[in-house]
């Protein structure tokens, strides 16, 4: 492996029970790159996430980080949930400042701000909305200053709008720190609109490993970006999209 | 959904006016005889002439001192074994089960035998108020900690918590609303065990005051002393509630 290598998995296989989710997964990611896992839903990509996260151990195979296999919890990753799950008996402020010890407050704001919510800081969770929860959610996965941010389906449940802005603010705010990023989603259009390379996960394997070198900030009308975007979502539906093109004409 | 509402501050108490005004008005034309129930002036005279003598005060005292020692026995026994069956698997298999087959026998049935072990002394009535307080604050403490939402727990680990500072930060305040549930509960039990204590076995109390006065025919006494669990037991709700606005206090905040 190379040195640049900044997270390797080695034929990462995980099984409950008869149920064999992941069959042999190798992958490696580069410091700084972002990447998105794309499947449908139950192809093992959230469970992929997690052992990467150290919340699941693989069955075989292991994940190893800066040249070290994990143990219990990867502490260089940290881990943003779909459902947000803040505390809701935390201010968002104290939120964020969850696991941090010493002088946190300034920082803690300091991460508010660049998610734009610091006016926000000394209300309760149930006050705010579900974007808005996301945002706090990403801020307080920021704090830690992360070298593996670890995204769960962060927008899944968000409306298109809300979504759109969030990937703009995920983006910007990758551009500047540059810490490596897994994307686990089912929208692939957000894959394309963030990664610089794509995983499609199908029967437990990785069906695909596409790079994507569109020039940011992208745009979805860009012909290219649909070209992408139409590739992955056959190759995860399982058609073959030439062919499939072919019939058209023939019709 | 914390909008003040109007007439909220009084509105409570409506009906126990309506109530007080109206027995007053019966029993003063008699159509309630006195000697059926006394009428609510002659039930205050009789308060008063009591605290002048300082009897009141001393049978006060000695219930509330009765009712808060057995509840803090019997809350702390109930609260330590909820905590610890709840968090660590083995506690919950080795006690659980036993605790469950003890709290299916009314605490009441056990004053002939604790009569028999303890008398009539201070111990008797502390002991079936601790008893009588303990499940419902075990049961809650139990349910609290173990329906926090899993999750949660996840994440804090996931973000470097563990041990104490996982359950001082997620478990317990997890955990919190449905505990003090079960204080608010336990309170109603402690009242009414140490009423029925006081009343069977007794030489002390409010209920032991009722009782002498039932020897006397005493009525405005004895209405005096069901009026002041009444207020007693109001007022340990009230306080119960204070704290549940205090702790609780991201619950109202939407």
């Amino acid at each position: 492996m190379e040195n640049t290598d900044q997270l390797v998995l080695q034929d990462v296989k995980k099984s409950y029970d008869h149920l064999h989710v992941l069959k042999g997964i190798n992958l490696s990611l580069k410091q700084g790159e972002f990447i998105s896992i794309v499947g449908k839903s139950g192809c093992g990509k959230s469970t992929l996430l997690r052992m990467i996260a150290g919340l699941e151990t693989p069955s075989s195979g292991c994940v190893i980080m800066n040249g070290n296999p994990i143990q219990g919890l990867n502490k260089e990753a940290r881990m943003m949930f779909q459902d947000g799950r803040l505390l809701p008996w935390k201010r968002i402020l104290q939120n964020i400042g969850m696991g941090l010890t010493g002088d946190w407050k300034e920082k803690a704001m300091e991460r508010l701000q660049s998610v734009g919510l610091e006016d926000r800081a000394q209300q309760f969770p149930s006050s705010l909305s579900g974007g808005q929860k996301q945002r706090v959610a990403l801020a307080r996965a920021l704090v830690h200053e992360p070298q593996l941010l670890l995204l769960d389906e962060p927008l899944g449940a968000l409306d298109a709008l809300t979504r759109m802005e969030m990937q703009q603010l995920i983006e910007s705010i990758w551009q500047k720190n540059r810490f490596t990023t897994i994307l686990v989603t089912h929208d692939v259009e957000e894959a394309v609109m963030l990664s610089d390379r794509i995983i499609v996960l199908k029967d437990g394997k990785v069906a695909l490993d596409q790079v994507i070198d569109l020039p940011r900030p992208r745009n979805r009308t860009n012909p290219s970006f649909n070209k992408h975007a139409d590739e992955i979502l056959a190759q995860i539906m399982n058609q073959d999209f030439e062919e499939k093109k072919d019939k058209f004409k023939i019709v | 959904m914390s909008k003040k509402v109007w007439g909220s501050k009084w509105l409570p108490w409506l009906i126990p006016t309506i109530v007080m005004i109206l027995w007053q008005v019966l029993s003063g034309a008699g159509i309630i005889p006195s000697k059926i129930l006394p009428s609510p002036t002659n039930v205050i005279k009789a308060g008063v002439e009591l605290s002048a003598s300082g009897e009141l005060v001393g049978h006060i005292t000695i219930s509330l001192w009765r009712a808060l020692i057995g509840f803090i026995i019997g809350g702390s026994i109930g609260f330590t074994l909820g905590l610890f069956n709840g968090i660590f698997r083995y506690f919950d298999l080795l006690f659980d089960t036993s605790i469950q087959m003890l709290r299916n026998i009314p605490h009441l049935a056990l004053i002939p035998l604790v009569i028999l072990w303890f008398g009539i002394d201070e111990m008797s009535k502390i002991f079936l108020v601790a008893l009588g307080v303990l499940f419902p604050v075990y049961i809650n403490t139990y349910h609290g900690i173990k329906s926090v939402d899993k999750g949660l727990i996840e994440m804090g680990r996931a973000y470097g918590l563990n041990g104490f500072s996982l359950f001082a930060q997620v478990i317990f305040p997890g955990a919190l609303s449905s505990i003090l549930v079960g204080v608010r509960y336990s309170l109603g039990i402690m009242w009414t065990t140490l009423i029925v204590a006081e009343t069977i076995a007794a030489n002390s109390g409010v209920g032991y005051m009722a009782m002498n006065a039932r020897e006397f025919m005493q009525m405005d006494i004895i209405v005096l002393s069901i009026l002041i669990y009444a207020i007693l037991g109001k007022l340990s709700d009230w306080i119960a509630k204070l704290f549940e606005n205090k702790w609780l206090i991201w619950r109202q905040m939407s």
